[in-house]
């Protein structure tokens, strides 16, 4: 007897996108002076959802002007107390319309409703209502008596969580005082647009917040304006580091939160049902489109057999198909270009000898598919090990020691995250200790909240971003 | 357990035979389970309770709901008439829809059992009884078997037994195994089913011990609750019940059922445990001979949600049969 879940389609109706949009600078949307323009399509479909601007340096500059204006006027001088209110308004209006902006999400980026609508948004609301509460307590943050802030920030955020990673970085930069120039992601504009429309509702005074879209050469013009005081950049680690070239021997302070390759060790005491459900929430959340995926298992040798059948059984209950289908489990792959990358890569850890399975689920025959991938037999050795895939394929090694596991673990360029499965309360905090990563869960995967800093090591970035210490990034301190 | 497979007398190493024959034997067998994580077993039953069972599944799901249904009534003040009532309910549960599926079984007392046997009787409807000493089981092992062998004598077909939560809680496993295959053996052809009174074992370490050891001493079912301690079924517990006869099947082939009972009044809930049974155990217990729900009210919810789902429209409670 078989147990079919008949389609449950969330509804799109609540979502009204327009036919195409401008650049929402200075209060308004206005048309672009210089820009191109760019298609953003439904990766599950490939339909082409709406028309964006790819902003020129004139339309750039022209964003910088006005928040460089509304610093010095209005917001750089409002108190606090009264920055709150707005924060807190922003709050409240991404929780009424919450539904609508989880579909929209979905439809743009591809991710299943059920994220977007109990991960995303959620998230969204609670990192603007906590950064909120911290805009009139500045004083008490522990940067100083009367901490200033540092301007107008440029903002540059990935495809992966377009209004989570808007919200990561909007919301502290307007408590501590600064005006910003973000520019979403050129295949996730939409969710930042209608960020825009709320502020508007907000009545947030024009140029606090202005919104940019395009591309990398876009992006480029935003970090590299002469009048930026602050760059944050969520996203490649490559494009990292054009960035920090291009911010070197300038005032620019900058933030970096880049990618990562976190190892994910299971003990073999571990409470093995939830480590199986934490693998999976670690590499197959989001498609594995997480820079802080638990893309290595290191597992302890002595439970690999056991805990890879598990693993598999588990993985092949997971439902891919239509994102907004509210049992859908695994949505699309965001574009064809990061689903080229996730396919070369995997046909690499073939080629190198390491053994893959995948989960025997039927692709849909338009738009962006891979199915849960698991390669078993991977050594340090392997690309598949050192390279962040950024999609749903995870690389299995074993280790035999708890030495072995840290030195394993921490032998990568990257430093963002890191999991830690055993019932031995000492070993977590042992472990912990050791562990090069800014992020160390225990006995779960992939858990967020605005009150817990977040931020890599080594080539994962620097800069924290979230709770007391994600101010500082914001603060002339 | 008591005398491991290979463990003869004439084993080279005396000690070691020892060592798995003393009582404390049942700890390592159970201490060595894989430990249950409380905050993601929570977080893993939250995230199957928000699949989304809509039309032709839902419909599916709730006649399924309907057969699996142990229709239960455990008051003092039951009466010959109440119990009749219920059985005529467990064979008609919609008087106005021939197509309504019938009900698993009712479960009664021991005194009741031979009322619902004479009412039940060819209409392929089990008559389940519970026994002993229920609720609390804390009774001597001889009333407990004496309570049993009354039940099946007087036409039960299955045995809902109680666990002595007590020896379970201060560490005295293997008494609990042998009053457990004492009243399997008791039960003699009747199906026994084991209630753990999750409840009171508090942690999902114990529920999963408890699982292990009522599957070792024989049980044909693992059951949640008596439905007379709160909290009663959670999908927390069933989760990890279920985890556990999956597991179990997987080394031994023997496949074990699972009840989940009390609290569950709504048609809602009674399909986020069907979610949870198929993405936990499998297809294969998404049959009344492997997953029941002791409950009351429930079924009347499920009869409500199946004739909106017919008709397009709710009836209200005035057209469904109180019993």
């Amino acid at each position: 007897m078989t147990f079919e879940y008949a389609p449950a389609p969330e509804s799109t109706s609540i979502v009204d996108i327009r036919p195409s949009y401008g650049l929402f600078i200075d209060g308004e949307f206005r048309d672009s002076i210089d820009g191109d323009t760019i298609k953003t399509i439904n990766p599950a479909t490939e339909e082409v959802l709406s028309e964006v601007v790819a902003a020129g340096p004139r339309d750039v500059a022209a964003a910088v002007e006005a928040a460089r204006r509304a610093y010095q006027t209005v917001w750089g001088t409002m108190p606090g107390t009264e920055r709150a209110k707005y924060l807190y308004r922003i709050a409240r209006i991404i929780q009424e319309r919450s539904r609508e902006l989880a579909v929209l999400e979905t439809i743009d980026n591809g991710k299943p409703i059920r994220e977007s609508r109990d991960v995303d948004l959620p998230l969204v609301a609670a990192h603007f209502f906590y950064y909120a509460g911290w805009a009139d307590k500045l004083s008490y943050a522990g940067f100083g008596p009367h901490p200033r802030p540092l301007g107008v920030a440029a903002q540059v955020i990935p495809w992966n969580f377009p209004l989570l990673m808007l919200a990561w970085k909007i919301a502290p930069a307007l408590a501590c005082g600064n005006t910003v120039v973000l520019k979403p992601a050129e295949t996730t504009p939409l969710t930042a647009l209608v960020f825009a429309e709320i502020c508007q509702q907000a009545d947030l005074p024009p140029g606090v917040v202005n919104i940019i879209t395009g591309a990398g050469e876009t992006g480029r013009h935003l970090v590299e304006h002469p009048d930026v005081d602050k760059i944050a950049f969520t996203g490649s680690t490559e494009v990292g580091r054009q960035i920090a070239r291009a911010a070197a021997g300038t005032r620019k302070r900058l933030t970096l939160e880049l990618g990562g390759k976190a190892a994910n060790i299971v003990f073999d005491d571990a409470p093995l049902d939830q480590a199986v459900e934490g693998i999976v929430n670690g590499i197959f959340f989001n498609q594995g489109h997480v820079c802080c995926a638990g893309s290595r298992l290191l597992v302890q040798e002595s439970i690999h057999d056991e805990l890879l059948t598990a693993l598999k059984r588990r993985i092949s209950l997971l439902r891919l198909g239509d994102p907004l289908d509210k049992n859908t489990d695994i949505g699309a792959i965001n574009s064809a270009a990061q689903l080229e990358r996730i396919r070369a890569l995997s046909e690499i850890g073939e080629l190198e000898g390491a053994e893959r399975w995948s989960a025997p689920c039927p692709l849909p025959d338009r738009g962006f598919w891979f199915p849960p991938t698991v390669f078993t037999g991977v050594s340090q050795a392997h690309r598949i090990a050192r390279e962040e895939i950024f999609g749903p394929v995870l690389s299995v090694l074993t280790f035999r020691t708890p030495e072995e596991a840290v030195a394993k673990a921490n032998n990568t360029p990257y430093g963002l995250s890191a999991g830690i499965w055993t019932e031995k309360g000492s070993r977590i905090l042992w472990m912990a200790d050791r562990l090069r990563a800014g992020v160390v869960w225990a006995n779960t995967f992939n858990k967020f909240d605005p009150s817990s800093p977040f931020g890599g090591y080594k080539e994962s970035g620097y800069g924290r971003e979230g709770g007391r210490h994600g101010l500082e990034a914001y603060l002339a301190v | 357990m008591r005398k491991l497979a290979g463990m003869t007398a004439t084993t080279p190493l005396p000690a070691v035979a020892d060592l798995v024959n003393m009582p404390e034997a049942w700890r390592t067998l159970l201490h060595g389970l894989p430990s249950v994580d409380q905050v993601g077993a929570e977080q893993r039953a939250a995230m199957l309770a928000t699949r989304s069972i809509k039309t032709t599944s839902k419909a599916w799901a709730l006649d399924l709901a309907i057969r699996m249904v142990d229709l239960t009534t455990l008051e003092g003040a039951d009466t010959p008439g109440k119990v009749r009532a219920l059985c005529a309910k467990a064979r008609r549960p919609d008087p106005t829809d021939p197509h309504c599926p019938q009900v698993a079984a009712v479960c009664v007392y021991p005194s009741m059992v031979s009322t619902a046997a004479a009412y039940l009787a060819g209409t392929g409807i089990k008559v389940a009884s519970v026994a002993t000493a229920f609720p609390s089981g804390q009774a001597p092992l001889e009333v407990k078997l004496a309570d049993t062998r009354a039940a099946v004598a007087a036409g039960a077909d299955e045995i809902d037994m109680v666990i002595d939560r007590g020896a379970f809680l201060a560490g005295r496993y293997s008494e609990v195994f042998d009053q457990i295959a004492a009243v399997k053996q008791a039960c003699g052809n009747a199906h026994l089913k084991v209630i753990l009174e999750t409840g009171e074992l508090a942690t999902l370490d114990n529920v999963r011990r408890a699982s292990w050891l009522a599957m070792v001493a024989g049980a044909d079912f693992i059951k949640t609750s008596t439905g007379k301690v709160q909290p009663a079924a959670t999908l927390p517990v069933t989760l990890v019940m279920l985890e556990a006869v999956r597991d179990f099947r997987e080394r031994t082939g023997r496949q074990v059922g699972v009840k989940p009972a009390g609290g569950i009044r709504t048609a809602k809930d009674a399909l986020r445990y069907l979610v949870l049974v198929n993405e936990t155990a499998g297809p294969d217990w998404l049959d009344p001979a492997w997953f029941r729900f002791g409950a009351s009210s429930l079924l009347n919810d499920l009869l409500m949600q199946r004739a909106k789902l017919a008709t397009g429209h709710y009836s209200g409670h005035d057209y469904v049969t109180l019993d």
